[in-house]
């Protein structure tokens, strides 16, 4: 008995041994790859526009998963244009993001949506002789992607988006999708419509454009959490990418730079006017920039134009926001805020998102903030 | 744990407050004190933590506009706040169902396969291997289970369902890919395995040789000696291996989140993609919960607390009562 145990134990650590090892170098490998995909040799640094001013030390920041990949880019050129600089980029989740701005123990927060009523109350805490306020910083067009053999073009419009996602139209051959693509052969197939499992601010805001666009089709509010009863769904923008990639007959919504890292076709929306939108950077830019200022002061939360029919804007867009104090940010970390928002606002900055598959904001709103930004105290 | 034995050691006389009298010596003494400041801190702990869970729900309760048990809603973000645990409850139960009427028999059967049939030499191997699967890290399973899990059961759930809808259990009502409690349960059962084969074996292990010689003695066949002695004394102990099992599946989380679609609906038609688990909310909306979604949440594991604690009060019951069979007795 003693003997066979041994013998056990020495057969187990070896066989984790392998299996560890194993790990480890598969590990290695996957590293290599998102480096060489996230970095992207064709954005290197330009260091000589980056003004580092009094940047210095550390800075730390949390927020919106949405932004991570800009985030992932800014701060590669900033770090590598600011030397002793360290910018802290930890993409978790807009809400951690607002809550660890509002306990002051982050530079600036990354959020998918402005700050409510209660949260800028909560921010006066921090803020201590102003409060906190939005900045848009970037934009984003939310793909609809699907996956449909012998189909390679789709054109819907936001309400028979709102009916398929609420499962209300079941059969891709249904008359009101045939109507809206002409000579394109759809088959019998049942959609598998998807959406994200966990709380997300991709969901709210297709919610948001499906609440503007098709109100009398969509009679959900715009929440994080996915509000209708059908569908399946899957983990993060990735998750659904990638069912959708593998699902015959599938559609689902996720940030246009999934679509194109996992190569699966967008849906051209019909929003009414000459000719039906395709999902691209240059075409969200052009929605943002029908959007409005709605802050008040030096907040410049916007309120989007879901319902634009100009020529070639694509309506189905998200804004991200860094949150930042107007006033009375702490003095340690000010010079650095200022010196690295001032460097993602920058004509620079913007034209990085291009790249990841993000939007650029549009340069009128964009000068405002660099405005506010130069501003900050 | 034990619960009958300090009931056979005569009452300690109340003076002598250090029981087990000490042989004096420095190293009986620390050791003494160690374990027992072991022990007492253990409680400490595990009280303090029951009192954190359970001020953080009074907390989330108190402010739930539905009922907590009964509503199939888990939106604590909403205005006004709405949440319920009907169907994870739900959820939890049927996949853990699922998952041990697969793996306790399948593990069962590995269990005397190793200790009863195989030789020697296979034995061994086929014992580390199993145990091996206990070392892969459930995302590993839950990603497995996504990649190639869900696809291939695809053709057996049509199967099923054309065959065995008539069970309405089995009846595919919704499209949508196996993501669904039964593909979690398949899952789960995979994970299980390791734990119920290993205790199981061990148990069969213990079975006196002088039993089963005295039934193959009697003339006896293998399957006989198996069923006239083996199991019947390994019985406990199999059911203490499953609980043991149905513990990992009740809490697994990650697995579960990745391979699951989840949706607060309830349905008995196994095979439809939706329902949830608490372990698998717990991880999908923690992130983007504020501080009173994080109460909720605690408030939802609360109960898979209560739900494992009960599952093993059973279990100790079921064992107590067989105690004849225990191995104490042989």
């Amino acid at each position: 008995m003693k003997l066979q145990r041994k013998n056990r134990l020495r057969a187990t650590a070896l066989g984790a041994l392998a299996v560890s090892g194993a790990l480890v170098l598969t590990a290695c490998g996957s590293d290599d790859n998102t480096g060489a995909d996230a970095g992207g040799d064709k954005t290197s640094a330009a260091a000589s526009n980056i003004k580092c001013d009094d940047a210095e030390g550390q800075l730390r920041a949390s927020g919106s998963s949405a932004q991570k990949n800009a985030m992932d880019l800014w701060v590669k050129n900033y770090m590598a244009a600011c030397s002793g600089v360290e910018v802290n980029y930890s993409s978790s989740s807009s809400g951690e993001g607002i809550v660890a701005f509002n306990q002051g123990t982050v530079g600036f927060a990354g959020s998918d949506s402005a700050l409510k009523p209660e949260e800028v109350a909560e921010s006066k805490k921090i803020c201590k002789t102003g409060q906190g306020i939005n900045l848009p910083m970037v934009g984003g067009p939310i793909a609809v992607g699907f996956h449909l053999e012998g189909v390679d073009k789709l054109t819907l419009d936001a309400s028979t988006l709102a009916k398929i996602f609420d499962t209300k139209i079941k059969k891709w051959n249904d008359p009101a999708i045939a109507k809206l693509n002409d000579g394109v052969k759809l088959p019998d197939k049942p959609i598998q419509a998807f959406h994200r499992s966990e709380d997300s601010g991709t969901t709210q805001n297709l919610g948001k454009y499906l609440n503007a666009a098709a109100p009398g089709d969509w009679k959900y509010e715009a929440e994080k959490k996915w509000p209708a009863p059908g569908g399946q769904a899957a983990s993060g923008s990735s998750g659904i990418a990638s069912q959708v990639k593998a699902v015959d007959g599938s559609i689902g919504y996720f940030e246009l730079s999934y679509a194109k890292s996992q190569e699966i076709t967008t849906v051209d929306i019909n929003t009414g006017g000459a000719t039906p939108v395709e999902a691209t950077s240059e075409n969200a830019s052009k929605a943002i920039a029908a959007a409005k200022v709605k802050g008040t002061g030096k907040d410049l939360a916007l309120d989007l134009d879901y319902t634009t029919k100009a020529e070639g804007a694509y309506p189905l867009v998200l804004v991200t926001y860094e949150v930042v104090c107007d006033t009375g940010n702490k003095a340690d970390t000010l010079g650095t805020v200022k010196s690295f928002l001032t460097y993602t606002a920058s004509a620079e900055g913007q034209k990085v998102l291009t790249d990841a598959g993000y939007a650029p904001i549009p340069e009128a709103i964009n000068a405002k903030v660099r405005e506010t930004v130069a501003g900050l105290s | 744990m034990a619960s009958t034995t300090p009931l056979d050691i005569p009452p300690a006389p109340p003076a002598t407050r250090g029981r087990p009298k000490s042989t004096g010596r420095a190293g009986d003494k620390i050791f003494l004190s160690l374990s027992r400041g072991s022990g007492i801190l253990l409680l400490v702990l595990m009280a303090s933590i029951a009192v954190f869970l359970s001020y953080r729900s009074v907390i989330a309760i108190s402010k739930d506009e539905g009922n907590f048990l009964t509503t199939f809603d888990w939106n604590p973000a909403g205005d006004p706040p709405v949440f319920g645990i009907a169907v994870l409850l739900f959820g939890t139960v049927v996949s853990s169902i699922i998952a041990m009427l697969i793996a306790v028999p399948i593990a069962v059967g590995i269990a005397l396969f190793i200790s009863h049939y195989a030789p020697r030499k296979l034995a061994a191997p086929i014992a580390y291997v199993i145990d091996l699967l206990a070392a892969v890290p459930s995302i590993v399973y839950g990603i497995w289970g996504a990649l190639v899990l869900v696809p291939y059961l695809e053709g057996l759930n049509l199967w099923l369902d054309q065959f065995f809808g008539w069970t309405y259990i089995f009846e595919k009502t919704e499209v949508g890919v196996a993501r669904s409690l039964f593909t979690v349960g398949i899952l789960l059962a995979i994970m299980i395995l390791p734990i119920v084969t290993s205790v199981s074996r061990e148990v069969f292990l213990q079975v006196p040789k002088m039993n089963e010689e005295a039934a193959l003695a009697l003339g006896a066949t293998r399957w006989e000696v198996i069923r006239l002695s083996v199991l019947p004394f390994g019985r406990s102990g199999i059911i203490s291996a499953s609980m043991l099992g149905l513990g990992r599946a009740l809490g697994e989380t990650m697995a579960v989140a990745t391979v699951l679609s989840p949706s607060f609906l309830i349905s008995l038609h196994v095979l439809n993609p939706g329902g949830g688990t608490f372990a698998q909310n717990i991880a999908a909306k923690f992130g983007e919960a504020d501080e009173f979604g994080r109460d909720a949440l605690i408030a939802s594991g609360l109960v898979l607390f209560v739900l494992t604690l009960l599952v093993n009060g059973a279990a100790r019951l079921i064992i107590a009562r067989r105690k004849e069979y225990s191995g104490a007795n042989a």
